[in-house]
């Protein structure tokens, strides 16, 4: 047993104990050890399916390492440490805890081997998760986490529905390849789909993530979202399905982030599109494919991360992060925009940055197949993002026009989670073969072919183009305070509005079934009165003289029918 | 005067001008960036490219692509501000 239990586990437990440790620096150390311990332990532990439980007839395999979930493991493991290094600084237990119980449970999810213990740690993500959202501790957190947790929550039901349906129909509840040809497997492609963002169920991420704490978002883009592609990666690799979609993704949030004010949403937005190219890679299926989302997940966790860490850092430092209110922080924090442009490097895929060696491999593989339309979909949102993440989040934030704000540079616990993330950033990109001999099958991919190279930076520096033409010619749009429209319109305004109607119905209908109730008891309390009361009929005391004068007409009667 | 997340006032200091300041240098930057377009678009017959697609063999096609695809991705961003732009407390009233 003691080989057998979920590294996720380590993590959960571990983080059980947080709360009672006294002072930041012993509470601190012992944060560090928990991912540190866990990774050692998974190194130690053989391929293969362990921790099997007997539950009530259903044989959970608790434990499954193979290389799929060993590189996602893997990550995931190296995010918990960043998040964990990040947010030294902070005093509040109780995103510690949160944060660490998040992460452990994304972590058990992935060595998960069957659909149940999969469901267990998918609703304590979402549960845990939460509090992230909440530690904001203001009204709009408060709401937005709500917003997060009802669909969260709701993904895992749906989860559980299709797992049952798929437990009566096979008798199995190994979480192995699915597909969509029975409704267990729709439903549980919904379930996925709702953590993973797809278009139209995406936008409780644009909701929640930018209300999270300066921390808290860090942590919240890692785990569950990657949570979701890994699990599609298991259950549906090939589902052309998810290719469409995919590729929708990959397009339609960058217009959003283009608008958007807030630069920890727009790093939502990106966050979206770069979701699609990994949905696509699986969608493909191919084993290129399969390691490109593989790959591209592995990269773009840290890279995503280190973004939402500098943004979180200006927001710590300046108190907002509209990029209205922004600009010419490189003054101020010079390390922070270093950091900040390595990762906005590494997400639009430059030649030597982390970005560039793993969506190669998705987009590659996309021609290979022949997929047309999506290659140049695909192509269009490479240089989207480039435009909206590479250039506009450290522009507007650190260069653009001056907005005057002067303060201190990050505090040093975050500028050492930001300097690794961006030395991964950095060395995966120059040297990506330690990364390509973890995915799931071999890769014989040399992304620095001269093709590969020229025509990337072609692609990209007419989009550096485009931005400076627009910029100076001021058609680029400026950036406004302001908030825009997404689908979470429907359920805050004409959702709220239907609750409300659906609200005053209930009472109405309540108002009515009480009132005739009371009138209906009153009536039937006023007839007993009337007839039993002290004044009824009833209830009046009768004289014997009365009873003996009936007895006597009675027997009468009796006497006279007899001789009839 | 200025207030941090922490509470802790800030004095703005005075304008410390960098070289990045000046105009004249953000210009020198902007037409290094011209040239290197330039050139990657020049030496694009150079490059021996092996997809599928006929469309990737056109001269400059990445770049051209890469362009239009922007300003195109910029012009239609800023109409869908027309439609979707409300002001910051929209939610809360």
């Amino acid at each position: 047993m003691t080989n057998e239990l979920n590294p996720g586990l380590i993590i959960i437990l571990g983080a059980l104990l947080v709360p009672l440790l006294p002072g930041r620096v012993l509470r601190g150390a012992y944060m560090l050890l928990l991912p540190i311990a866990a990774f050692a332990y998974l190194m130690g532990l053989p391929m293969g399916e362990m921790g099997q439980i007997e539950l009530m007839n259903l044989s959970l395999v608790t434990l499954r390492v193979d290389k799929l979930s060993f590189v996602f493991g893997t990550i995931f493991l190296i995010a918990t440490l960043l998040g964990v290094i990040y947010a030294l600084h902070v005093g509040d237990w109780v995103q510690h805890t949160a944060g660490l119980i998040y992460s452990g449970s994304a972590i058990g999810a992935v060595f998960a081997g069957d659909f149940v213990t999969l469901f267990i740690f998918w609703e304590i993500t979402a549960i845990s998760s939460v509090f992230l959202v909440w530690a904001s501790r203001n009204s709009s957190a408060m709401a937005a986490g709500l917003r997060y947790l009802v669909i969260q929550v709701g993904s895992g039901v749906i989860l559980l529905a299709g797992v049952l349906i798929h437990y009566q129909q096979t008798g199995s509840i190994a979480f192995g390849a699915m597909g969509t040809e029975t409704l267990a497997g729709q439903l549980i492609l919904i379930a996925f789909g709702i953590k993973c963002a797809f278009p139209l169920l995406h936008n409780w991420l644009q909701d929640a993530y930018p209300q999270a704490t300066v921390t808290g978002t860090v942590i919240l883009s890692a785990f569950t979202t990657k949570l979701a592609v890994y699990a599609l990666a298991r259950g549906y690799a090939g589902t052309e399905i998810l290719i469409p979609i995919g590729a929708v993704m990959t397009a339609f949030p960058i217009f959003f982030a283009v608008i958007e004010n807030d630069l920890r949403r727009v790093l939502a937005y990106s966050l979206n599109n770069q979701l699609g190219f990994m949905v696509v890679g699986i969608g493909i299926g191919t084993e290129l494919a399969l390691n490109g989302t593989a790959a591209h997940a592995f990269c773009h966790i840290l890279y995503k991360a280190l973004l939402f860490m500098a943004m979180g850092a200006v927001l710590y430092r300046v108190g907002t992060i509209k990029g209205s209110e922004l600009g010419g922080l490189y003054r101020s924090m010079p390390w922070t925009t270093v950091f900040c442009i390595v990762g906005a490097a590494s997400i639009s895929a430059f030649p030597l940055f982390s970005g560039f060696i793993s969506k190669s491999l998705i987009i590659s593989a996309a021609m290979k197949e022949g997929y047309y339309w999506v290659w140049l979909t695909l192509l269009f949102a490479s240089a989207g993002v480039f435009h909206h993440s590479g250039i506009k989040i450290p522009y507007f934030a650190f260069f653009a026009h001056d907005s005057g704000k002067r303060c201190e540079e990050a505090p040093m616990n975050m500028l050492i989670a930001m300097a690794i993330a961006a030395a991964f950033c950095i060395g995966l990109g120059v040297y990506p073969d330690p990364l390509y001999a973890l995915l799931p099958y071999e890769v014989k991919y040399d992304a620095y072919s001269l093709e590969h190279v020229v025509t990337q930076l072609q692609l990209l520096m007419f989009s550096a183009l485009a931005f400076t033409v627009l910029m100076r010619t001021g058609i680029y749009p400026p950036e406004l305070k302001s908030i825009n429209l997404d689908t979470d319109w429907f359920y805050r305004v004409p959702g709220r509005h239907l609750a409300q109607v659906a609200n005053q119905f209930r009472s109405i209908t309540w108002q009515w079934v009480a009132d005739s109730t009371v009138k209906l008891a009153t009536k039937v309390h006023n007839a007993l009165y009337r007839h039993h009361g002290p004044e009824g009929w009833f209830g009046r005391s009768w004289p014997t003289g009365t009873m003996a004068f009936w007895t006597t007409v009675t027997l009468g009667a009796v006497v006279i029918l007899s001789y009839l | 005067m200025s207030a941090d997340q922490n509470g802790h006032s800030f004095e703005t200091p005075p304008h410390e001008r960098t070289w990045i300041d000046d105009p004249k240098n953000v210009d020198k930057i902007v037409y290094a960036l011209y040239a290197v377009c330039a050139l990657l678009f020049l030496i694009d017959p150079l490059i021996h490219k092996h997809g599928p697609f006929a469309i990737e063999y056109i001269w400059g096609f990445y770049a051209l692509y890469g362009f239009v695809g922007c300003v195109f991705l910029v012009l239609a961003a800023k109409l869908m501000r027309v439609i979707l732009m409300r002001p910051e407390d929209y939610y809360d009233k």
